[in-house]
């Protein structure tokens, strides 16, 4: 057991790992990749020499922040999607943040009313359609279902995040009934079984497999822009914005939410608040292609190019509160089989 | 006699090894005490009968390929000279450096529409009619052959050495009686290796389950990946910890499977004079066509995604680009070695303890170290969680109450937590291959030691651990490699600003840009050959426990 101690010390000097609490530091638990968001920590900290530490994973960190308890690391948990943002919420492992910056910067629709919880970015669930098959240039999320469509739609799983948000938000806008009968209408539209990322959807639909993908406004604008093998996949297609009938273009958030138990609490608003901020919002919106929530910074052309963005104006939160069953439809319905 | 200070102490470690090893187990089950009817009415009727017909389904294939090529190029190998064989021998078990994850995003990039093979085979007919001869990789069948082809060497390896010394006798009785190659092989060979078959097929199977990564990508819904669906989408903890412990019940069939095979194949044969398997020369044809079979194994799940890793690593210049990855990697080493040092001293003194005194307590906690291998690494993980932290919240108590400065969360701040969820997950190895090497040790040789007057300790040193030589090397290497290759319990459990290699190929491939990670894929597949090069020698070397 001594050795065991011995070896644990070693590998906190050999890690380096700091004291998480040590001043001008600001601890990150994040579910965006690490490549993704070291850009934006490397500015904040050239900004404002407050150092960035981040652990990124996939999943469970919510329960980790939970399980660590008091004395958690955590100050700011960063996320892809408002579900996660929802879950920790409903985890009790937040706590409001008095920032007049994030309420005069975020509009309000895109944050908690008790302060809980900011979006920084917003992705839009669109429509990848062929140039050549696709006559259409507006489509609405119902028409999905419509058999004019059969075998010519390609979808990435139904229990992935980004589905199950656009998904709770049908249930949001029809209710659950009306959600199955258009999930189950759908399932009878699509060209293969449901697989893959956002990206192959417009693989696919350039090989000829499928006529429409779904995917992420953003997944489009990295083909197109940086990375030249697939190119040809965003150029075989166009980007259709849908709308819900008699509403908008379904989008979802990357939000923060402060920890509970924030050792470096200050810190962690200064880095929330810079993240809303005209800088942050650039990155966001030129290296990640994501539309910035702050009023006023460009959209980038990629982007802008879709179309004006409508975006549905059904309460965020009100659309998380539907994922679980969102999540049990797609069971129901065999979405995946 | 009364256990000296020595062998009490090896009971102790041993007993709180065991208790180590059921802390993630206990936990799970205390978090699946929390009702959730709802829930399990949902699942009863639209997510368990899809997901045990997948993972059987899974199980049933990956095991039958894993069976085939495993035991017939192991039979192969061992019964025949060819020309080429040599060559083989240390190709045949290198797809054991190869993640199942890897495989898997690897042949979905190859077999892709639009990719290197739809390509080629666009050149000599139109795109549309090239695409409907790709074979669909995001598939259950895609999924039995890509991880059947990657995890095979477990078959291979038990079932030649036991190939090469067991049924040298028997092979030589029956060609004397007038039978041929094949019926020796199918009457004498065969139901001789069945334990040694048993045992890869268990370690197979195990592997499958855990595997995440791999199903996930290729769209089978295992139990495994239900229980991440059920934590992530519904938010169900209680429900995924249920369903954990409804698959650990499947996983202790297996084991039993194991501990049964094994069992049936304690009969000892000769150590200080094995015999070997004379082996027949095959000319022409015949050894061409049995160097073939040999090698499309090792071609297709060691060669082929170890070329394209390599081809995109160039192609994308990431050797100059790359930067973080040298860290990533000295993380992984770090974090592996250490876990591997632990795994193997406390397997050893696990193994000790029952020898020195066999007892209820010391068979027990052997029993108990062995199941953490049962244990996927996504439900290892949930279940360290609580544990682990609830040491660190306990230091930080005692540190406030005594008015020490606060301590912060070290075993989950500085890896330890990662490194002991490696431990507990592949201490089975070397308990299991120390208890194997010990078994060919006479209990004689303790006897005459200690009625010599010698203490255990140097016994141990003098005698057994030189014997023991080559189970330790082989239970270091199997367990080095394994910690290099994990990725759920490290993404969890991993402390703030480290990343392996595993996790950052992870990170990318979820972005659906995995060939941006090909170069740290490249050095986690480099970094195994070595030690799975080691092993094969070890496999090989024909002279018993010496």
């Amino acid at each position: 057991m001594i050795k065991r101690t011995t070896l644990g010390t070693a590998l906190v000097l050999a890690l380096g790992v700091p004291a998480a609490q040590a001043a001008g530091e600001v601890n990150v638990y994040t579910y965006r990749e690490t490549k993704l968001v070291q850009p934006l920590f490397d500015a904040f900290t050239k900004d404002t020499g407050i150092k960035v530490n981040v652990i990124s994973a996939s999943s469970g960190l919510e329960q980790r922040i939970k399980t660590e308890g008091a004395n958690s690391p955590a100050d700011v948990l960063l996320t892809v999607d408002l579900g996660r943002i929802d879950d920790a919420v409903q985890a009790g492992i937040s706590q409001p943040m008095k920032s007049e910056v994030i309420e005069k910067t975020v509009p309000a629709q895109y944050r908690d009313p008790d302060g809980h919880w900011a979006g920084i970015s917003m992705r839009a669930r669109v429509i990848y359609a062929s140039k050549e098959r696709v006559k259409q240039d507006a489509i609405t999320y119902e028409e999905l279902a419509d058999p004019k469509w059969k075998g010519k739609i390609c979808i990435r799983s139904g229990q992935h995040i980004y589905n199950n948000g656009l998904f709770a938000a049908y249930v949001t806008k029809h209710g659950e009934a009306k959600a199955e009968e258009w999930l189950r209408g759908v399932k009878a539209n699509l060209a293969q079984k449901p697989s893959g990322g956002d990206r192959e959807q417009a693989r696919d639909v350039a090989a000829g497999k499928c006529d429409i993908g779904i995917g992420n406004t953003y997944y489009w604008a990295l083909m197109m822009n940086s990375d030249p093998d697939k190119k040809p996949w965003a150029e075989a297609t166009k980007v259709i914005l849908p709308t819900f009938a008699g509403g908008g273009t379904h989008v979802n958030l990357s939000g923060v939410l402060l920890a509970k138990h924030a050792p470096n609490k200050a810190n962690a608003v200064k880095l929330i608040e810079w993240l809303a901020g005209d800088e942050a919002q650039k990155i966001y919106a030129d290296t990640n292609y994501e539309y910035p929530v702050k009023a006023g910074v460009a959209v980038n052309p990629t982007i802008a190019g879709y179309g004006k963005l409508s975006a549905d104006p059904m309460p965020i939160a009100k659309i998380a509160s539907n994922r679980k069953a969102a999540s049990t439809l797609v069971d129901k319905v065999g979405f995946d089989n | 006699m009364t256990p000296s200070r020595t062998e009490l102490a090896a009971i102790l470690i041993a007993a709180a090894t065991a208790l180590l090893v059921a802390a993630p187990v206990i936990s799970i089950a205390v978090l699946a005490l929390q009702p959730e009817p709802e829930l399990w009415q949902h699942l009863l009727a639209y997510v368990l009968p899809q997901a045990l017909r997948d993972t059987a389904a899974l199980l049933l294939g990956v095991g039958l390929v894993a069976l085939a090529i495993g035991a017939g190029t192991a039979w192969l190998i061992s019964s025949h000279d060819f020309t080429g064989r040599a060559l083989l021998l240390w190709l045949l078990p290198l797809p054991l450096a190869i993640p199942t994850y890897l495989a898997a995003y690897v042949y979905v990039d190859l077999f892709e529409p639009l990719g290197l093979i739809h390509r080629a085979l666009a050149t000599a007919m139109p795109l549309p009619d090239a695409i409907r001869l790709l074979p669909a990789m995001r598939s259950l069948p895609g999924a039995v052959f890509i991880i059947g082809l990657v995890l095979y060497p477990y078959v291979y390896l038990s079932a030649r050495a036991m190939f090469q010394h067991r049924s040298a006798d028997f092979a030589e009785a029956a060609k004397v009686l007038g039978a041929g190659r094949w019926t020796t092989f199918r009457r004498v060979s065969l139901p001789m290796a069945r334990p040694a078959l048993a045992v890869g097929l268990a370690l197979v199977s195990l592997e499958t389950l855990n595997d995440i990564g791999a199903s996930e990508y290729l769209g089978v819904r295992t139990l495994t990946v239900s229980v991440f669906t059920t934590w992530l989408n519904r938010g169900s903890l209680a429900g995924a910890a249920q369903l954990s412990l409804f698959m650990l019940a499947i996983v202790t069939v297996l084991i039993t499977i194991e501990r049964f095979g094994r069992r049936e194949s304690s009969f000892e044969f000769s150590a200080e004079n094995p015999r070997l398997m004379p082996r027949t020369q095959l000319h022409g044809w015949r050894g061409a066509c049995a160097f073939v079979a040999c090698l499309l194994p090792a071609l297709l799940g060691f060669a082929v995604p170890l070329l394209y890793l390599l081809h995109q690593s160039i192609r994308r210049g990431l050797l100059a680009s790359e930067t973080t990855v040298w860290r990533d990697a000295g993380h992984t080493i770090m974090l592996a070695a250490i876990a591997t040092g632990i795994a193997l001293l406390l397997g050893l003194v696990v193994v000790i303890a029952q020898r020195w005194r066999a007892s209820r307590l010391t068979d027990a906690s052997f029993a108990i170290a062995q199941t953490g291998y049962a244990l996927p690494g996504l439900v290892l993980a949930l279940g360290l969680l609580t544990p682990v932290l609830f040491a660190d919240n306990s230091v930080n108590t005692v540190a406030r109450w005594i008015g020490m400065p606060l301590p912060g969360l070290v075993m989950i701040g500085s890896g330890a937590a990662v490194v002991i969820a490696y431990v507990i997950r592949f201490l089975a190895v070397p308990t299991g291959l120390i208890k194997a090497g010990f078994d060919h040790i006479p209990a004689d040789y303790d006897d005459s030691a200690r009625a010599a007057g010698a203490p255990v300790m140097t016994t141990l040193h003098t005698i057994h651990l030189p014997l023991l030589r080559p189970a330790l090397l082989g239970a270091v290497i199997v367990v080095f490699v394994d910690c290099l290759k994990e990725l759920p319990a490290t993404l969890l459990l991993r402390p703030l600003n480290v990343e392996t290699l595993a996790t950052s190929i992870y990170q990318y491939a979820s972005r659906g840009s995995f060939e941006e990670g090909a170069l740290a894929a490249l050095l986690i597949v480099a970094a195994s050959i070595g030690p799975v090069m080691w092993l094969t020698r070890f496999a090989d070397v024909p002279k018993g426990p010496a």
